[in-house]
């Protein structure tokens, strides 16, 4: 089996297609960084333009800290679109290309190789969003220094203490690589379906992009089908930074406000995750080989 | 080995029976049976179309079959897939690889597929076997079809196997390209032991290095024989067209003739001693069938030609 | 942002934490009260407090962080936190008192005594008497016996209304409060979504605490204070 994966992850960074995802995320990330470290002031005082009104905010509002949350905000929302580009070309390009015979007639079952190259593209994102973690966090706080993460909400402004952020952040990634690996799988099912590049891909990236107009669209009827929705619980990696407050208004330090909501989140991408995983193996596994 | 094992004993290595495929109304393949021995290079003939790739799709279990057995090395496909393809290298239709890798990369990744290790100096020998040793670290998307070609077969022979299974080998390939493919099969059969299932649409490519012949059309069996025998000229291919050709067919099998059967369309093919053919004649006559014509073939391509050319 | 205009905010706020420093020999001639509540400022030339400071506004989750007050005569004033954002209140900038009394136009007005938290205090307003100063009433309660001010409440023609109550303890006899509460009017706040990216399911606790009056309060609890013992000016 690792003989396998090491194949396909061979053959991933092999493609000049794969650093297509890391030089977007880069450029995405620099752009805005740059733009922030110009004109962030702009920004942050049109963000903080009600708050003005009432207090004065003396600090380094406009921290590291503070740029990767804009950075994931923005940029979360499109990371599935360059992951469905390896993770849903993983079978389908292959049996575009024809290759996909070649392997298939090996001495490994189909369920093992839907599974290597599951585990390949997976590693794949995770190295996508280690990418970004670097990008976003790292180079920003290099960048931009540290202080405490003052967070505007839409309702409610969160200032979390410094030394409270970090870890807040390792969970906010791995929220986020369930989130991508959500689409992985999900690309992958769109990949053992077809046996052309183009169409999982456009169908992967269709479906994320109708999904999460469904789950951001605040109308009654959507409502209903919102909590079954994986886009839905994507973006639950914020709930990191949502503290809990004593009898006193006073934030506790080390707590997250709602713990269910992201366990119910992880949850239901994990059930998705598994549930696209296991039909993608059905699918090729009965699938004759015709390309 | 094992292919060896087969071979000492005269197991069939492969053994199809009965093997039917349909894609909703099409009958790619309809109650296919044969089998092929150890050590022989078996030839696989049809039309584009006719079925060729669908079996041998099914015998490598890319392919389900809709009913029916298939054997390899005397275990079921479907049962044993992973042990029976370690001893099994193919090369399906074209040779589509991967354009981003050289020859060498692909044959390091298709051993490391394989149980057991293969070395570097076998991959080597390999690409010098099929005459890219040249063009070892050149990517693929800068290789010719033949190129591609070679290098197809360079991965089916890259773990040594017992069985090769090669779809239309010369596709794409110059006439010395062709040569040095027929030798290669020629060697691998006669030097190395191996079991090579070769299909073409073309007789002349197999009837130099095919021990045993089998000609399919609309995915059924219309030929089986040994070459030799299938091409020997003193016998002729007859097309008898009879006012009951069920009836003739019958009264055939159960006299001396039956052994000469070779296909039943469009009246009755049979292959036979030119002397004989006055006497199946008669025979036919005397049984109360009335013959409403015979006619002669000149040769194993012309009857393939016509079985082949019109449905 | 504008750093500078945010220092000028925080030395004026902080200055109640040393309440009516400046004011002594200012008002001296005009109360007799006040007059004495100088002279106990007078003793202290410098500073340096500890404290905690909490933020206790209806939109705002702070937890409490620590922070330095740096003080010097005549009117250096700095507030650090340590490695944090701080949260102040803003208007406070021509409201303090030593602004208030440092333009000397004004009047003073007895107003009686009044009982604040079983203290009897004796409340003393102060009216400008230029049109163009931005306040329009100060009132001081003052505990006569201790010469130390309690509370001072100042409405001003833009930014509303502002409470300072003072606790004093161990300090008490410089005339240094061990806890400051600022009390001030909040407006609301609201960022569309499409801004902060937030689609999903609001705070349950934000409806509960938009019931809650908008008065946001920011505390200071001084632990230890280091008095006259010199401070650099590069602090400020």
């Amino acid at each position: 089996m690792w003989s396998l994966i090491q194949i396909e992850l061979y053959k991933i960074f092999r493609r000049p297609r794969t650093y297509i995802a890391f030089g977007a995320i880069a450029a995405l990330i620099v752009v805005i960084q740059l733009g922030l470290k110009i004109d962030g002031d702009a920004y942050a005082g049109f963000l903080m333009k009600d708050i003005n009104d009432t207090l004065t905010v003396d600090g380094k509002v406009l921290n590291g800290y503070l740029i990767c949350y804009i950075l994931l905000q923005l940029l979360l929302v499109h990371v599935p679109l360059l992951v469905a580009l390896i993770a849903a070309d993983m079978i389908s390009g292959e049996a575009n290309l024809g290759t996909l015979r070649l392997l298939f007639s090996t001495p490994f079952s189909r369920t093992h190789w839907v599974l290597a190259k599951f585990i390949a593209a997976s590693i794949y994102t995770i190295l996508l969003l280690i990418w970004l973690a670097f990008l976003a966090l790292f180079v920003s706080m290099w960048i931009f220094g540290t202080d405490d993460l003052f967070l505007m909400k839409s309702n409610y402004v969160v200032l979390i203490e410094q030394g409270d952020v970090l870890w807040r952040y390792v969970g906010a990634f791995v929220f986020a690589s369930f989130s991508l690996l959500t689409v992985t799988s999900l690309g992958f099912l769109m990949s053992s379906l077809s046996s052309n590049s183009i169409g999982p891909i456009v169908g992967t990236m269709s479906a994320i992009v109708f999904f999460t107009i469904l789950s951001t669209l605040n109308i009654p009827l959507f409502n209903v089908v919102k909590p079954y929705l994986f886009t839905t619980h994507m973006n639950n990696w914020k709930e990191f930074f949502d503290i809990k407050v004593n009898l006193n208004n006073e934030a506790i330090r080390g707590s997250i406000l709602n713990i269910p909501k992201i366990k119910t989140s992880l949850m239901v991408l994990t059930l998705h995750i598994i549930l696209f995983v296991t039909a993608s193996v059905i699918i090729i596994k009965k699938k004759d080989i015709l390309s | 080995m094992f292919g060896v094992f087969c071979y000492y004993y005269s197991m069939a290595v492969i053994k199809v029976e009965n093997i039917s495929k349909h894609f909703g109304t099409l009958k790619a393949v309809d109650d296919l049976s044969f089998e092929v021995q150890a050590g022989q290079v078996f030839g696989f003939l049809g039309q584009n179309g006719s079925g060729k790739s669908t079996t041998i799709r099914m015998l490598l279990s890319l392919i389900h079959p809709s009913s029916g057995n298939i054997e390899l090395f005397g275990k079921s496909i479907q049962k044993n897939r992973d042990s029976i393809l370690e001893q099994v290298g193919a090369i399906i239709e074209r040779p589509d690889l991967y354009p981003y890798l050289s020859a060498t990369e692909h044959l390091q990744l298709f051993a490391k597929v394989r149980k057991q290790k293969i070395e570097a100096s076998s991959i080597t020998s390999t690409l010098e076997k099929v005459g890219l040793a040249h063009r070892a670290k050149d990517k693929v998307q800068t290789f010719s079809l033949g190129m591609k070609q070679r290098l197809g077969i360079a991965i089916a022979l890259v773990h040594n196997p017992s069985l090769i299974i090669l779809d239309e080998p010369t596709n794409g390939l110059d006439p010395q390209g062709i040569a040095d493919i027929r030798a290669l099969i020629q060697h691998l059969a006669k030097e190395e032991g191996k079991t090579v299932f070769v299909s073409s649409h073309l007789l002349s490519e197999i009837e130099q290095v095919a021990h045993q012949i089998l000609i399919i059309h609309q995915g059924k069996k219309m030929v089986e024989g040994v070459t030799k025998e299938l091409l020997d000229p003193e016998k002729r291919i007859v097309q008898i067209k009879t006012t009951n050709d069920e009836l003739a067919l019958a009264s055939i099998r159960t006299g001396s003739f039956g052994k000469y059967i070779l296909a039943r369309k469009e009246g009755i093919h049979l292959k036979l001693p030119t002397l004989e053919i006055a006497l199946l004649n008669e025979s036919l006559v005397k049984a109360g069938i009335a013959v409403l014509g015979i006619e002669t073939k000149n040769s194993l391509e012309d009857y393939f030609l016509q079985i082949t050319s019109n449905a | 942002m504008q750093p500078k205009k945010y220092k000028n905010i925080v030395c004026y706020f902080l200055a109640f934490a040393f309440p009516l420093f400046l004011s002594v020999n200012l008002m001296a001639q005009t109360d007799p009260l006040i007059e004495k509540v100088s002279q106990k400022l007078a003793q202290v030339n410098d500073y340096v407090a500890e404290g905690v400071m909490k933020t206790d506004v209806a939109f705002i989750k702070a937890s409490l962080g620590k922070v330095k007050v740096y003080f010097k005569k005549p009117n250096l004033l700095k507030v650090k936190k340590e490695g944090g954002i701080s949260l102040l209140p803003r208007g406070g900038v021509s409201l303090t008192i030593n602004t208030l009394l440092n333009t000397k136009q004004y009047t003073t007005i007895p107003a009686g005594n009044q009982v604040l938290n079983g203290k009897n205090l004796t409340v003393i307003k102060l009216i400008p008497t230029d049109d163009n100063l931005d306040w329009v009433i100060s009132t001081l309660w003052i505990d006569p016996i201790e010469a130390l001010v309690y509370k001072t409440a100042t409405t001003t023609k833009e930014n509303g209304s502002y409470e300072i109550t003072m606790q004093y303890g161990e300090y008490a006899k410089q005339g240094l409060a061990s806890k400051i509460i600022f009390s001030f009017n909040t407006k609301d706040y609201k960022l569309p979504n499409g801004i902060t990216l937030e689609f999903g399911d609001e705070d349950p606790t934000a409806k509960q605490k938009a019931l809650k009056n908008k008065k946001g309060t920011i505390e200071i609890t001084y632990s230890k204070y280091t008095i006259n013992q010199g401070i650099p000016n590069n602090i400020f």
